[in-house]
Parts: C-alpha cells; sequence; structure tokens
C-alpha cells in the first residue's frame, strides 16, 4: 500500500518543530506500524537525512516504551494495543497518517516523536511500592488473598506506563496511572499497610508535575492499551479522601 | 594465562550455600555507606540486585538504555517463575527442581550452582508477594501453578501471561524506593561503552548518553554486569529492539571469559516470519502448550494445499492429523522442553509439512481444550496471549488453529562466573542472562525469571560482599585518573571509525544479513561444513562493515544510527565467536544441534567423555584466535543419563 | 486535611459537592416556578415567592446557594486553568471518539450559562429583591407580582428562544455533571454506576423539561 505521512520533527526540546511530510510506497498491510516507520527510516538513512526518532522496545506491546499520536489517537486507530502492535492493515491504501509526539507538560518532547517520561518515574519513586526489604517476606501463602482481589489488583498492575492516558487526556492528566498503581497495591494486604500515606505522597507529587486534573471524560479509559478502567480513578478518589479526611 | 576456578564451597551439595554464607567475609554497615557499586541493566537480575544492595546500604550506580528501568526487557517475559515450593502436593522438591534443571540443561550446567538456584527459588516468591506481585490465586486464597515444559509437577507460579512483567515491576518499585532514599542514583538512557579497569580491578565504565550523545564517567568498588542476552545477533528473535551484547563484548576484550557462547535457546512457540521489512518476533508463551496441541498434515497434499491457501487448518479431519509431538514423545506430549520441540517443528517443515505459505509453521490448535474446558477458561488463562495473537495475524486463535514456528529466544552462554557469580576480572561480576548462567545447553521454561532473580536478590548482594570486604579501605575513586582517559579515548576513537566509514549500506541492512548468515550456519542444525562457511561469512561481512556502513548525523548527538552500528559491530565479533564455539563442540546436546551427532530416531547425541565441559573463550586481542579454555564439570550428585522424554 | 483546599483532587471534591448541592437547588427552583403554570391565581406563585425572600432561613440559605455557586465557578476556573496549562501545545489533530462528548464542553456550557445566570438576575431576581417589580396587597401584606412579570416577559417571543436555549445548555452541562459528581466522589460501582448514568438522563431532561414548559405554555396561553 501507498501512503502518505505527516510526522512531527523538532531538533530538540527548545527548537520549534514542524510537520514534514513523507511518501512510502509497497508496504505490506502484514507489516506493524513501526516497521513501516523503520522503512521510511532506512529511505531517509539512505539520502543522508536524519532519522525520525521515536522510543520503542520490545515491540511486543508491553515494556511501555512506544507510544505515538496517530491520526488522533494515541498508539493509534486500534482498540488495546500499542503502536508496536498496531498493524498497517488498519490503514487503506492512499491514506494521509498525522503522527505527532505525546503533548503535555509533564513530557517534554526530546526530538521527533520522543518524549521524556520520567515524571511517572518521579510518582513511583515518590510512594509507589511496598516497603519491604529483600529477605523479609513471610511464607507466600502465609496471607490468602480473595481471588477476586487478587484479579483485580492484576487487572490494574497491568499498566505498562506508556503515558497513552495522560496523551489521550483532554488536561493531560495522569489519574488513570496513578489510580493503576493505587488500587494495585491498595488491593492487597501487603500494599494495604502503607496505603493512605502512599495516596497522599502520590497525588501531591502528581500536581507538583504539572498534570492536569480529572473531569470523567473517559478518554484514557478509551485509549489505555491495557484497558485500565476509569474505576481506578474513583479508588483513587475514595483512597485519598480516606487519607486527607 | 587465565586459570578457571569454580569457587564451588566444600561440603555436601545441600550444605554448600548455607557453609558458603557462614563463612563469607562481610561489609559492616559503617563500611557499606563507603562503597559503590555499579549495576548495569535493569532487568530482573539488574534492578533486584541494586535494590538489594541498596537496602543493605551499599551506594549503587544504576544504568539503562531504555527511558525508564520499568522497560527491561524481563517485562516480556509472559509463562512464569518456577519455585520449589510444592503447594501442589505433586512431589516437587528443591532436589526436583535442581534434577529437572540440570537434565533440562542436558548435563552442561555446574551442580552446585543450579542447586543454589533450586534452594533459593522458594524465597523468591516470598519476596515477590510481600512485594505485592499479583500471582494466580485459588478460590481459597492460595496461590495458583500451571505446568511447564520439562517437569512432571506443576510448579510454575504466574500472574497471568504478564508474570515478567509483574515481577519486574515489583524489583522496580523496590528499585524506585531505594532512588527515591537516595542509596541508588538511576541513570536512564545511559548506555554502557567500556569498562574501566584500575589495577587489574573493574573500577567503572565509561557510558554514552543516549540522548545527549555526551561519554561520561562512573566510578565503582565494583562492577555488575546486569546487560541481558545476546539473541540479536540473529537480527530476528524474541529480544528487544535495543537489546545487545555490546556490554558483555566489552567485558570480554577487557580479560572477562566467555562461556559456552553457541548454547542459544530457540523458542518453539513464536508467530512465524511475515516478510522482509519484519523487524522482531513475537513470542507466545510455552505456557501454551499446556492446552494447546501441536500438529502438521499427516499427508503431504494438504500441506501442500495450506502451503497455497487453499485450505485451512480447520478444514483438515482429525485422522488426517499427525500431532508429532504426542507421536514420538508419549510421556511429556506437547511438554517437551523446548529444544526438543524446536528441533521436532523444524523436522517437519523441512519434511514438507509445514502449514503457512513459507512452509515454516506448525500448528497450535486449542480446539479439544475448548470442547473439555469451555471458551470461558480458556479466555482466563491466555485471554491476553489470543488478543495479541489475532492482532498481529489478524486470525482469530478461538476458532482456528494458531500457527507458530521457532525462534531465538535466549542466551544461556554468556559471561563466564564462579560460584560467587565473579569474572575472572577481579570486582566485575556477572548476573542473570548475561552470565554463562545455570541452565547448560537448554534452559527450561520459568527458569529465566528465577535465576535473575535469584542472581539479584539472593546471590549476588552476599558474594559481593566477599569481595568488597576487602575494599573498604579503598577511597571512593575520581574519575580524572588516566586510566578513564584511556577507556573513554578508546570509546571515542572506535565511534570515530564508526562515523568515518561513510559507506553506503544502512545498519540494519547489514544487520539483516549478519541474521541470515547466523541462522542459516549456526541456527538450530548445525554441521561442520556449514560452520566453517559460516565463518568465512561472519568475516566477510566484517569486512564490509567496516568500509560499507552508513551513518547519518553527529556523534555528540542523539544518533540512533550510531547506536546501533556500534552494537552491530560487536555481534559481528560475537557471531563469530559462536561460530567458533559451535565448531568446536563436536556433540549434541540441548540448544546445540549438530547434524553429524545424532540418533537413529534424529534425537540429540551427547558426547559426554569428551564435551563434558563449558566451553570457555579468551580474548587475545584484535584479529587474533581466541584461546579456549575448559571447566570440566563433576556430577557427583545426579546419574547423567541420555535425556529422555519418552 | 488543608490539601482538600489546594490538591487537584480536594478542589474537584469541592466542585462536585457544590455542584451536587446546585443539582438539588434546580429542583426546588423548577417545582417554585411550575406553581405559574399550575395554578391559574398568579397569589399561588406570589405567596410562594413571598416566603423565598422573608423566611430567615431562606435568607440563609440564599447566602449558602451563592457561595455554593461562587465555589462552583472558582474551583472549575482554577482548574481548568492549571489543565489548560497541563498541554501547552495542543494536537494537530485530536479525535476524541469514545469518550463521554458532554464532558469536552463543560468549560464552555458553563460560560453560556453564567451569560443567562447574569440576564436572569436582572430580569428577574434583582426586581423581587429591589422592589421594581409591581406591588400588590392582599391582607396587609405586600406582595410583589413576580407572576405578571413572567407572564409579561414570556409573552415575547425572543426571551422564550433565549430562555429555552439556555436550558438546553444548562442539560448538556447537567448530563455529564451529575454522573462525573458521583465518581469524583469515589462512588463508583459495576451496578450502581449504569444506574446514576441512567438517573443523570432522567434528572436532566425532567430540569430541561420543567424549566422550559414554563415559557412555552406563558407564551401559548
Amino acid at each position: 500500500m501507498n501512503l502518505k505521512l505527516k510526522i512531527w520533527r523538532q531538533k530538540d526540546p527548545k527548537t520549534r518543530g514542524k510537520f514534514v511530510n513523507y511518501q512510502l510506497r509497497d508496504i505490506s498491510p502484514d507489516s506493524s506500524f513501526l516497521e513501516m516507520l523503520d522503512v521510511l527510516n532506512e529511505q531517509l538513512v539512505s539520502m543522508n537525512e536524519e532519522p525520525v526518532v521515536f522510543d520503542d522496545d520490545c515491540r511486543e506491546g508491553i515494556c511501555g516504551a512506544c507510544g505515538m499520536y496517530i491520526n488522533g489517537h494515541p498508539h493509534g486507530p486500534d482498540t488495546l494495543i500499542t503502536v508496536c502492535q498496531l498493524h498497517m492493515r488498519k490503514f487503506k491504501d492512499g491514506d494521509t497518517i498525522v503522527i505527532e509526539p505525546w503533548r503535555a507538560r509533564a513530557f517534554p518532547i526530546i526530538r521527533d516523536l520522543m518524549v521524556d517520561r520520567s515524571a511517572f518515574d518521579l510518582l513511583i519513586q515518590e510512594a509507589g511500592y511496598v516497603s519491604i526489604n529483600t529477605g523479609s517476606a513471610p511464607d507466600a501463602n502465609s496471607i490468602p488473598i480473595k481471588k477476586k482481589y487478587a484479579d483485580l489488583s492484576m487487572d490494574a498492575a497491568a499498566c505498562i506506563g506508556c503515558g497513552a492516558c495522560v496523551a489521550a487526556c483532554k488536561n493531560a492528566s495522569a489519574m488513570l496511572f496513578v489510580g493503576a498503581k493505587i488500587s494495585h497495591l491498595t488491593l492487597l494486604p501487603q500494599g494495604e499497610v502503607e496505603a493512605l500515606e502512599r495516596v497522599s505522597k502520590m497525588v501531591t507529587k502528581m500536581d507538583e508535575l504539572g498534570f492536569g486534573s480529572c473531569t470523567n471524560t473517559g478518554a484514557c479509559e478509551a485509549e489505555c492499551p491495557k484497558g485500565i478502567t476509569l474505576t481506578n480513578i474513583a479508588r483513587l478518589n475514595r483512597q485519598y479522601y480516606k487519607a486527607t479526611f | 594465562m587465565v586459570k578457571l576456578n569454580s569457587s564451588v564451597p566444600e561440603g555436601p551439595l545441600a550444605e554448600k550455600w548455607s557453609n558458603y554464607k557462614s563463612n563469607q567475609n562481610l561489609v559492616n554497615p559503617a563500611n557499606k555507606r563507603k562503597l559503590d557499586v555499579i549495576v548495569v541493566g535493569t532487568g530482573l537480575a539488574g534492578a533486584s540486585a541494586a535494590a538489594s544492595l541498596a537496602e543493605m546500604g551499599f551506594k549503587v550506580k544504576s544504568f539503562c538504555y531504555q527511558d525508564s528501568p520499568r522497560r527491561a526487557h524481563s517485562i516480556a517475559a509472559q509463562g512464569g517463575i518456577n519455585a520449589a515450593k510444592n503447594y501442589q502436593n505433586d512431589g516437587d522438591s528443591i532436589y526436583r527442581l535442581f534434577f529437572d534443571t540440570i537434565k533440562g540443561g542436558d548435563y552442561r550446567s555446574r551442580e552446585a550452582n543450579v542447586y543454589r538456584l533450586a534452594e533459593v527459588s522458594n524465597d523468591i516468591i516470598d519476596q515477590c508477594v510481600g512485594q505485592g506481585v499479583p500471582f494466580a490465586r485459588e478460590y481459597g486464597g492460595t496461590l495458583d501453578n500451571r505446568s511447564f515444559g520439562g517437569a512432571l509437577v506443576s510448579r510454575t507460579f504466574y500472574a497471568r501471561g504478564q508474570t515478567g512483567q509483574q515481577l519486574l515491576l515489583g524489583a522496580y518499585q523496590a528499585l524506585s524506593r531505594q532512588i527515591k532514599k537516595g542509596n541508588v542514583e538511576m541513570y536512564p538512557r545511559m548506555e554502557m561503552y567500556n569498562l574501566v579497569m584500575v589495577d587489574g580491578k573493574a573500577r567503572g565504565i565509561i557510558g554514552r548518553d543516549v540522548v545527549s550523545g555526551k561519554l561520561e564517567r562512573y566510578s565503582a568498588h565494583a562492577v555488575v554486569l546486569a546487560s541481558g542476552g545476546y539473541g540479536n545477533v540473529y537480527f530476528l528473535s524474541t529480544m528487544a529492539m535495543g537489546a545487545n551484547a555490546s556490554a558483555q563484548w566489552q567485558c570480554y576484550t577487557k580479560g572477562a571469559l566467555i562461556g559456552n557462547p553457541c548454547f542459544v535457546q530457540i523458542h518453539p512457540t513464536c508467530i512465524p516470519v511475515h516478510g522482509d521489512s519484519q523487524s522482531k518476533l513475537t513470542l507466545m508463551s510455552e505456557s501454551l502448550r499446556n492446552d494447546g496441541r501441536i500438529w502438521v498434515p499427516k499427508k503431504k497434499d494438504d500441506a501442500d494445499r495450506l502451503q497455497s491457501g487453499d485450505l485451512n487448518g480447520t478444514d483438515i479431519p482429525e485422522e488426517d492429523r499427525d500431532y508429532y509431538l504426542e507421536r514420538r514423545y508419549p510421556a511429556f506430549g506437547n511438554l517437551v522442553p523446548r529444544d526438543v520441540a524446536s528441533r521436532a517443528a523444524k523436522e517437519r517443515c523441512d519434511a514438507g509439512y509445514g502449514v503457512n505459505s513459507t512452509g515454516l509453521a506448525v500448528f497450535l490448535d486449542f480446539k479439544d481444550s475448548i470442547k473439555r474446558l469451555g471458551k470461558d477458561v480458556i479466555e482466563a488463562k491466555y485471554g491476553n496471549l489470543f488478543q495479541m495473537y489475532e492482532k498481529i495475524t489478524d486470525d482469530n486463535p478461538y476458532e482456528g488453529p494458531m500457527m507458530i514456528y521457532p525462534a531465538i529466544h535466549y542466551s544461556m552462554g554468556g559471561i563466564w562466573v564462579d560460584y560467587e557469580l565473579h569474572t575472572t576480572i577481579p570486582g566485575l561480576f556477572a548476573t542473570g542472562e548475561s552470565n554463562f548462567s545455570d541452565h547448560g545447553a537448554n534452559r527450561l521454561g520459568a527458569s529465566a525469571l528465577m535465576q535473575g532473580l535469584a542472581d539479584g536478590y539472593f546471590v549476588l548482594p552476599y558474594t559481593i560482599q566477599n569481595y568488597l570486604a576487602d575494599e573498604i579501605n579503598t577511597p571512593r575513586f575520581k574519575t580524572d585518573i588516566p586510566e578513564f582517559d584511556e577507556a573513554e579515548q578508546e570509546v571515542r576513537g572506535q565511534l570515530e571509525k564508526l562515523m568515518a566509514v561513510k559507506g553506503g549500506q544502512t545498519v540494519d541492512t547489514l544487520h539483516k544479513r549478519l541474521g541470515k548468515i547466523m541462522w542459516d550456519y549456526v541456527g538450530m542444525a548445525r554441521n561442520k561444513e556449514g560452520l566453517i562457511k559460516g565463518r568465512e561469512e561472519i568475516k566477510k561481512l566484517r569486512e564490509e562493515f567496516w568500509s560499507g556502513v552508513k551513518i547519518p548525523g553527529k556523534m555528540d548527538d542523539l544518533n540512533p544510527e550510531l547506536q546501533k552500528a556500534s552494537r552491530l559491530a560487536d555481534f559481528i565479533e560475537l557471531g563469530e565467536l559462536m561460530a567458533m564455539d559451535a565448531l568446536n563442540r563436536e556433540e549434541s546436546c540441548g540448544g546445540h544441534f549438530r547434524d553429524e551427532f545424532q540418533t537413529e530416531e534424529g534425537e540429540a547425541l551427547r558426547n559426554d567423555k569428551d564435551f563434558t565441559y563449558v566451553a570457555v573463550w579468551e580474548y587475545k586481542g584484535p584479529g587474533k584466535e581466541p584461546q579456549l579454555h575448559k571447566e570440566s564439570l563433576d556430577f557427583e550428585y545426579i546419574e547423567v543419563k541420555q535425556r529422555n522424554y519418552k | 486535611m488543608s490539601s482538600i483546599f489546594t490538591s487537584s483532587i480536594g478542589k474537584k471534591l469541592l466542585m462536585s459537592l457544590a455542584g451536587l448541592f446546585l443539582v438539588t437547588f434546580l429542583l426546588v427552583h423548577m417545582g417554585l416556578n411550575l406553581l405559574v403554570i399550575i395554578f391559574d391565581d398568579p397569589m399561588v406563585y406570589n405567596k410562594a415567592a413571598h416566603i423565598m425572600s422573608s423566611n430567615f432561613l431562606i435568607k440563609i440559605f440564599e447566602i449558602v446557594l451563592f457561595g455554593g455557586l461562587l465555589l462552583h465557578v472558582i474551583y472549575a476556573l482554577i482548574l481548568q486553568v492549571q489543565n489548560w496549562i497541563a498541554r501547552p501545545k495542543r494536537y494537530n489533530k485530536a479525535n476524541y471518539a469514545n469518550t463521554s462528548f458532554f464532558s469536552k464542553f463543560m468549560i464552555h456550557t458553563a460560560a453560556i450559562i453564567l451569560v443567562f445566570l447574569v440576564i436572569h438576575f436582572v430580569d428577574f431576581y434583582f426586581k423581587a429583591k429591589f422592589g421594581h417589580a409591581a406591588e400588590i396587597h392582599v391582607d396587609g401584606v405586600m406582595y410583589h407580582d413576580l407572576a405578571s412579570e413572567i407572564v409579561d416577559k414570556f409573552k415575547m417571543m425572543p426571551f422564550v428562544v433565549f430562555y429555552i436555549a439556555a436550558f438546553i445548555f444548562l442539560g448538556f452541562h447537567l448530563i455529564h455533571g451529575f454522573q462525573s459528581a458521583f465518581k469524583t466522589l469515589g462512588l463508583d460501582h459495576k451496578k450502581y454506576t449504569p444506574v446514576i448514568q441512567v438517573l443523570a438522563i432522567i434528572y436532566t431532561v425532567v430540569v430541561v423539561a420543567g424549566y422550559s414548559i414554563i415559557p412555552v405554555i406563558v407564551y401559548f396561553q
């Protein structure tokens, strides 16, 4: 298939960026979106131009490194996948594809489609863990956990930290990311112990990092490649009130 | 001349580790604060080691090339992690896990290491549950297990099809806690480019900031390598795009040794290759073999029609299906170890029974399981894998069979280490997949996670102290000493040389060619002639690379092509070493299969008399033949037998 | 505790509580208004309005009501500004399909409602408050003849159109605001959230229809 690409190119955080148009021919509909960009980059390199820079690593939808805003959707038009799992058969021959980086104050652009998501790391560093040292855990079966809660916790823990929720949200809010971590840990007895300190710290940090607030629009849920639900935001709210009052 | 000493402690097998711990040197808390440790890589081994060392009080500098430590490729492990908990009351024990691992590795691993691995496996599960890893549970609230290839018991703990992700997040969160506390300095987007040696000891690294392209110096009292495996030497593999062997290769050229480089694992259940622009292969968890049945058509004619697309898998009646694993290995059936399953698939496809357009695929069918357990149960167990398969191939695996084919997945070989995970360079340790490890010639499913975390949480944090105890009087290093100048200059020279080539071929074009050479000659089945030819081809490719590679952009800048080229330069070197090692090992064992050495039934034929050793290679300088050392493997507690899964 | 006034979630909480308070007020106000069309005698409405403007408790309530409105507006503005800052550079092509449609225009519908409120106050509230309306004396008590004011106004077509348009925008605001407030309070449940969503629709339809029917009937009477 033949495609027109309109890609955001930006040299560094300070330089102004702009859209650049590219033409691509004979792309296999079975190739993935990033493989399509590989083909483009091979052509650019052959012409002695600098390739389009983007983050990627595992290319199987789990590391969370890739992420770009494609035709108005984080991770593109398909649901429950990351860009690396998006396949070209989701597009039509002759389509124009607009590719932009995540846009949020908390995620400054490094170059082209590569953004700095270290704000997510800072959130986890703030309190997104169970405070337990190596070797001090009791036997794994000593505390039974209801299957229901283990499953709910796993649903939330499936977050890959890609930032699509922030990218999708009209307010660039990180509530789904934080909500998922709060749910993951709070639903388990091991994480419940320090649940209230955790939620206060993480929310304070989230505000400090410049994310917006939640207006329950649901864009995050709709675009999350791992299907993390808004319920996690409601739980985050509840936990926060518990910690505050 | 290096002397190999595995430093295995005295005493009976089951007491070696406790004896070691009782007698080793420790560092007191006040001194720990004065000691720095560099950890390269933040996968399971790296993140767990960095977090544990920091908890103990050491000052840790942690490095990863990704934008966040949470993205290391351990995250992609799907199936599970083994432990000898015997929660299922099916007769599991530490000895049995030890036995299965040695046998699964085709008797090419060190007994004492593997026993210790089995011993600490249970602590890992406790630790992870304590961290809040949401393992699958039974309705009664206890932990659930599944069975995996190469074992007769259910000892695999899992978190849906995302076990690696959950374990890594546990380790990442523990690491994050230590970063916040100031015990770990985290350097993401920083790739190791050289090892710095001072007075014969590992004392630091040269890193390259991926974003700015600047070279940076970091010093420490010890360096821990946790940089993962080298599967990407084949270009197409299940490894992450950025996974590379450069850290290992730098250490090798500085005097560390590489053990068994030809031992790579080919995973039987990956999604088949679709075309030339393909950049990586996607694994479907081995756990699928619990409920899926593998088959190809019995009739050649059916296979031809499948290949031409006239027929679908569902069109072929039951009696015309050849469930070849069940046929050949009735006892283990679809759950034979990975190397056996991979070779069996290759054998069928080579014989012309492949089922997709390239003839390089076999079916993995869930029809019977769906009938037996219901679609809901299958969905609960494998839903995310089925979804992933459908997204990639556009086929619905609930309706028709999946298509799979083997792909490069794991490297059992790696940096040679002794019982203490200490390399032959004092102060340099190697953990996880980067060391030549505990898996011998073949790794069993769900054992990589076990080994990574065993090394990182429970082994290295102890054994490194035995070394550091002698370093308490060594003050922190400044990085403005000549050794650092020299190491940085070496990197700069290499990068300048790459930039100066200004050829006409892109890095990926050359990498794909290396991958093809490796797959054709040093792949799933090897022979003398092919290996010699392969090595020649690699040599030719090396010349082409150094005269023809094209890298746009600048050296001191974000430059993904330079990054890739620099990694490829090392892959080419390693590829040649792998071919040499494969040529040297005149037997078939585990992942290493030599056509010349097989039984009449086509099974791997070991040569225990001549090859019960670890092949350990020493670098002798650029362009010079490496020197082979042998660490002989003595089996005191296990009877060495022909592996039999029938 | 003090973080409730500074953190994003705290501000959202205050804003949603104030919003829910206004939601209940809308029902009371509507009930009162409907008296105009339910009873032929305008004095029923005038008397009710008189109680609303003279009762001591209700006067306090009035202050609380204005406080609530002010709180709602101020926190909404602060949050909105913060949200705009959180994304300094917009997307070239944004496609928010699959999301709650009206949630994207809360600030816009809010602005329209505010404009409406100002006009509405000038029309009725200030008149009642500062005595520009006609006076009727019954049994020695003075009432403002607000019922006639309403009737006079809604005999004019532009007023009818303007009011109904404003009610429709109010409906857009409510349909998201109503259920969003519950989520912000942390009330999200597999079974009950769909119920709340249905309630939000019923409430919105009732409120919009209830308010709109008054000018329509008055106009055609």
